[in-house]
């Protein structure tokens, strides 16, 4: 995912040379194609992200469109008063990306763990926040973000993520994207955790059950339209997010479905149980000791009332 | 260059200070008094700026990191033309554009400040950008604060600044000292100053930042390092006393915080900066001063030195103490004391 981000912003630095793209320090290997290619427009930062990130602003402010990378929490929660103040209150044009959302470090720690960022960052007015399934919404999210006018957060796996949608037609910010149609239960999803997602999906259609898929490249601004039709239309509705169930996408739905006059469906947030990580292991572990892999998914949805 | 000379900018800042604190209930008096000189250099001698056209792309760019000093940016702006001065009195009323802090959704303001720290990043940013793009018209001024210094994201901008070459940066410490509770040095150390400065690299330059002279010959010395040490940006340290212009708040930590009250503290604060108005300016508030101003009794506090005195400093560790001085006095601050 982060090669598909790089690879497109190359092609979209090198047509507009106002953009920029600053790393804290992170990126070996992976960013050798930026400066490579659009030499002038790269810095490295250096390992200080309050610092980079209102150098950004400041950047933004004169004219650019910035792009600040660096990996786990490092660009959003230890800077996380640079973006508010400012970018966000300056409506800044920076977006931030972060490598490694969720338990994509798994076995380096907790403190390399972003499971909370998704929650911190829609908490600010005036930020974007979008988290891109696989490839192909990573390539959409950072061409519409490279055109978008303000401040954003762009959280993204790593690597091995793989192509799971053809392709998206009409890809906007602000707009959930039906993989699936269905009955009785929809899943909605964000980020990487779209290939637990896929092969939940798989196993329900195996056991006889209909699932309608959606994911949400943007957790904000959410898209309230769909989560209101569907939430009309189905019975269940489970929010599936590598993140911490309070404050980010499971939230971020429930907001919509508990202001609704009329609604059919239920709600079940699958995600991380309020607790930072504290087992050993990779991505895939991680996702399984807590819950979230496809297994835990399937066994989740089958154990609520409403569908059995 | 301003409409005003800047010894007449830096009385009008003072006194619209005075008043927009004594109105408001507002805080900072100290800093704002003590930077007052530093502002109207810059705005009447310095910065390149059109107050009809305050986004003009050749202006130079200004950030004031001390936001709570925010009075002063307002007055000097309002002085100059960008917005009435009339609307100086808003200053932290319901449905006023004047907040504590520096807002940039006023007319002249390029960033909006409060939180400490950010500044010269945002700063080092602006002048980068302008680097990038061989853009040569124009250059970067931020003001911070000493106390502001304490926090480490000044010198992850002093680092970046350094190493980009950005010799059209040009930063201001208001060195008057003192911060939130005590002395700067009873904090967290930070001399040797200039020696810090210039070990990140930066061409640094002392003077007394309450000097008119000393700080437009700064300023000179800080073009003439653009040119003849192209790969440094400059720091000016102006020394300065928190509260100048007002004895009984000069090098008193208590105006950190406390605004002039009705009574002896407006009175005293506006008649003694009457008898040192600069000519070609009327006061704005009070055109005679104040006839029969009440006069401090001897229960009254002032005078006292509120940063070491029982009523103030009653718990503070010893073991943290590293300067003396007096409240109310210009005098040099800085006596170290011995440590055991």
């Amino acid at each position: 995912m982060r090669d598909t981000f790089v690879k497109t912003l190359v092609e979209l630095a090198k047509i507009d040379k106002n953009i920029e793209l600053v790393t804290g320090d992170l990126g070996f290997g992976v960013l050798k194609p930026f400066w490579e290619q659009c030499p002038n427009q790269f810095t490295n930062a250096g390992i200080a992200e309050q610092n980079m990130t209102s150098v950004a602003a400041g950047m933004a402010l004169e004219g650019k469109t910035v792009f600040t990378y660096s990996i786990g929490n490092f660009p959003t929660l230890r800077c996380l008063e640079q973006i508010r103040n400012d970018c966000a209150y300056h409506k800044a044009n920076v977006k931030v990306v972060c490598i490694g959302g969720g338990f994509v470090y798994g076995s380096l720690g907790m403190s390399h763990q972003a499971t909370e960022d998704l929650a911190i960052l829609r908490a600010l007015p005036d930020v974007v926040v979008m988290a891109p399934a696989d490839l192909v919404e990573a390539e959409e999210c950072t061409k519409a973000l490279a055109k978008y006018k303000g401040t954003a957060y762009l959280r993204l796996g790593r690597g091995g993520e793989k192509r799971i949608h053809d392709k998206i037609g009409n890809f906007e910010i602000g707009k959930a994207i039906k993989v699936h149609d269905g009955e009785k239960i929809a899943v909605f999803s964000t980020g990487a955790i779209f290939e637990e997602v896929t092969a939940a999906y798989e196993e329900l259609k195996k056991q006889g059950y209909n699932p309608a898929v959606y994911t949400f490249p943007t957790v904000k601004p959410i898209d309230k339209e769909i989560i209101e039709k569907v939430s009309q239309e189905f019975d269940l509705v489970v929010s599936v997010e590598e993140h911490n169930v309070v404050g980010g996408f499971g939230s971020a739905v429930a907001e919509v479905m508990a202001e609704m006059k009329n609604k059919k469906a239920k709600l079940l947030r699958i995600g991380l149980n309020d607790e930072y990580s504290i087992r050993v292991g990779n991505q895939k572990y991680l996702r399984q000791q807590y819950g979230m892999d496809s297994n835990s998914i399937v066994e989740k949805i089958l154990k609520e009332p409403t569908n059995v | 260059m301003g409409h005003w000379t800047s010894e007449q900018l830096a009385w009008l800042i003072r006194r619209h200070g005075i008043e927009m604190t004594h109105l408001s209930g507002g805080s900072h008096i100290g800093a704002i008094l003590s930077v007052a000189d530093i502002m109207a250099v810059l705005y009447a001698d310095v910065l390149n700026y059109k107050a009809d056209e305050p986004k003009w792309a050749g202006r130079d760019r200004f950030i004031l990191s001390k936001g709570h000093a925010g009075a002063s940016v307002y007055a000097a702006l309002a002085e100059e033309g960008f917005f009435p001065v009339e609307e100086l009195k808003t200053h932290y009323q319901n449905g006023s554009r004047l907040s504590g802090h520096v807002s940039h959704h006023l007319p002249g303001v390029d960033f909006s400040t409060g939180s400490l720290g950010h500044g010269l990043s945002a700063a080092c940013g602006m002048a980068y950008a302008a680097k990038k793009d061989h853009d040569d018209s124009h250059r970067v001024f931020v003001v911070l604060g000493d106390g502001e210094c304490n926090e480490g994201s000044v010198w992850e901008a002093a680092l970046f600044a350094n190493h980009f070459r950005l010799n059209n940066l040009i930063a201001i410490v208001d060195h008057n000292r003192m911060q939130s509770l005590d002395f700067s040095e009873n904090t967290l150390e930070l001399e040797d100053f200039a020696t810090k400065w210039k070990a990140f690299g930066w061409n640094v330059i002392e003077i007394d930042g309450n000097n008119h002279a000393e700080l437009k010959s700064a300023f000179k010395k800080a073009e003439e390092y653009r040119n003849t040490e192209p790969h440094k940006p400059t720091v000016i340290i102006a020394d300065t006393v928190k509260g100048c212009g007002v004895s009984f708040m000069q090098n008193d930590i208590l105006w950190h915080y406390r605004f002039p009250h009705n009574g002896w503290e407006y009175d005293g604060a506006v008649n003694e900066l009457h008898n040192a108005r600069p000519a070609g300016v009327e006061d704005p508030y009070t055109p005679n001063g104040i006839q029969n101003p009440v006069k401090p009794q001897s229960t009254d506090d002032i005078g006292h030195d509120h940063t070491f005195t029982s009523t103030w400093n009653t718990s503070y560790p010893e073991t943290m103490r590293r300067v003396t001085a007096k409240s109310g006095t210009k005098e040099p601050v800085h006596c170290v004391v011995e440590e055991n």
